[in-house]
């Protein structure tokens, strides 16, 4: 018997498919989320838009808050720890939580390194802007990748251009000659032997997920039909002015991302979205997708 | 041919699809009622099993489930058995109860104890079947109908009765196909039982 093989992480990452991951920061949001059809829940103190407003350093969430909600939801429980800060990830692992979000969200802690992922028997989950940050992510043990898009803002413009950018350099992949492949891994800064599994397979190995802007059902709609396999939503619910309804019609919009007609049925009726940022109109430093390397 | 569909809600449900196919079974993923329309079986796969009992209502209801599931061969696996199984005492998953069996859902904690295991299989015992464990429930205890084809740690991981088959560990992720396999024969056995007693 082994534990915290790549394949157990992995298998986690696959049951999580065709779902919905949402932000709470308190156990009855937790509760709001697991009613509505949530596959998981990610515990943070502040969801991304308060981090932007609240300014200062974020970092790993407040334990006694991580475990109340793991104890009140049956779902797994996610938690964000900063990009290299390998401490914080002993703690999470240790609290049991199910999956670790390394995360641009929160402030690095390491300006050149990712963390180690191989070193945990808990899985991990990075955001990436591209192919070569995926597969650098995952050459360090991620077992799920998701777009960065641009946390805390409601704009799907930078998840969309991520999404389309990994899809896109998969495809691109997938048509070289073998003679080609060397030199696309160095382009891409990529670990060869992945370049080289998915030149073979057409996919990432890994559950490729969005995230970063998810707002209303028709974003959740568009991320998957862009190739996504499940979608984490942020501020999206909880800073609209219906969480309840929006979280289940996110939901119901993910099951069912190729039908139109019940995209429009859970669209009806929604209050407003998030009001949100426009990415593009963010200084360049208060850009979260920036963060990692 | 035979005709399986696979429940899609949410959950591993792809993968399912793509091993029932390399089994040389006619696939349909099942979203909508309809779908179940003329299926000689169904799997119900893993997942989270509170996210597709919330779910079940919206296109799909519980009671065509059921209806289905009754007369009619469905394999679950984790999330897919709990739902087959009863016990679960959580208002959160709605349970068929159409096997007698009683699962206690996440009983090995967090994923961190999630685990591989390699264990014999009743109907093949010379080679091991490399079972991934994924958060699993465990089968408490079981009915005088429900026969058990692996364990592992002491607890029944593969079980069946006349008509279900229900797994806690995830064959869909591995590329061995021998439980797909006894599936889509037990499916030709009840099939042809049928033809034969009308």
């Amino acid at each position: 018997m082994k534990k915290g093989t790549f394949e157990v992480k992995v298998g986690l990452a696959e049951m999580l498919k065709g779902g919905v991951i949402m932000d709470v920061t308190n156990v009855d949001q937790a509760r709001i989320a697991e009613d509505a059809g949530a596959v998981s829940v990610m515990a943070l103190e502040r969801i991304p838009a308060d981090i932007r407003a609240f300014g200062g350093i974020a970092r790993m969430s407040n334990p006694e808050m991580i475990l109340k909600i793991k104890e009140a939801v049956s779902i797994p429980v996610m938690a964000k720890c900063r990009i290299g800060h390998f401490a914080e990830a002993q703690i999470l692992q240790e609290l049991g939580v199910d999956f670790i979000d390394e995360s641009e969200v929160l402030t690095p802690a390491d300006e050149e390194n990712h963390i180690w992922k191989k070193d945990f028997h808990v899985p991990f989950v990075c955001g990436c802007r591209n192919l070569g940050e995926a597969l650098r992510r995952i050459g360090e043990g991620a077992a799920m990748i998701r777009t960065k898009g641009e946390p805390g803002t409601g704009d799907i413009v930078e998840a969309v251009r991520h999404m389309r950018m990994v899809m896109g350099e998969i495809r691109r992949l997938a048509n070289l000659d073998h003679t080609e492949l060397m030199a696309a891994a160095k382009h891409l800064g990529a670990p060869f032997e992945l370049v080289e599994w998915i030149a073979k397979n057409g996919k990432l190995p890994v559950p490729n997920f969005a995230a970063g802007g998810i707002a209303t059902p028709a974003d959740a709609s568009l991320m998957m039909q862009l190739g996504a396999e499940s979608v984490f939503v942020g501020s999206g619910i909880f800073k609209s002015d219906d969480p309840k309804q929006r979280a289940e019609a996110i939901v119901k919009a993910v099951t069912h991302y190729l039908d139109p007609a019940v995209l429009a049925e859970v669209s009806k009726g929604l209050k407003d979205a998030m009001s949100g940022i426009a990415a593009a109109g963010l200084p360049e430093e208060e850009k979260m997708a920036k963060r990692g390397w | 041919m035979i005709k399986t569909g696979v429940l899609a809600i949410q959950g591993a449900f792809a993968r399912h699809a793509a091993t029932l196919s390399a089994c040389g079974a006619e696939v349909r993923i099942v979203k909508y009622r309809r779908d179940l329309e003329g299926l000689d079986g169904l799997v119900l796969p893993g997942g989270e099993s509170t996210t597709m009992t919330k779910m079940m209502g919206y296109r799909i209801n519980y009671e065509d489930l059921f209806r289905f599931a009754e007369k009619n061969p469905v394999f679950g696996t984790c999330a897919g058995l709990i739902l087959l199984g009863r016990g679960a005492d959580d208002a959160r998953v709605r349970q068929f109860a159409l096997v007698d069996a009683e699962i206690t859902r996440n009983a090995y904690g967090s994923q961190k104890e999630s685990f591989v295991d390699d264990i014999p299989l009743e109907f093949d015992r010379d080679n091991a079947f490399h079972a991934i464990f994924i958060r699993a429930p465990r089968i408490q205890s079981l009915g005088n109908n429900v026969r058990v084809l692996a364990s592992c740690g002491g607890f029944p991981v593969l079980i069946e009765s006349e008509l279900h088959l229900g797994a806690t560990f995830h064959p869909e992720l591995t590329d061995d196909r021998r439980i797909h396999q006894y599936f889509i024969q037990k499916i030709k056995e009840i099939k042809n039982g049928k033809k034969q007693s009308t």
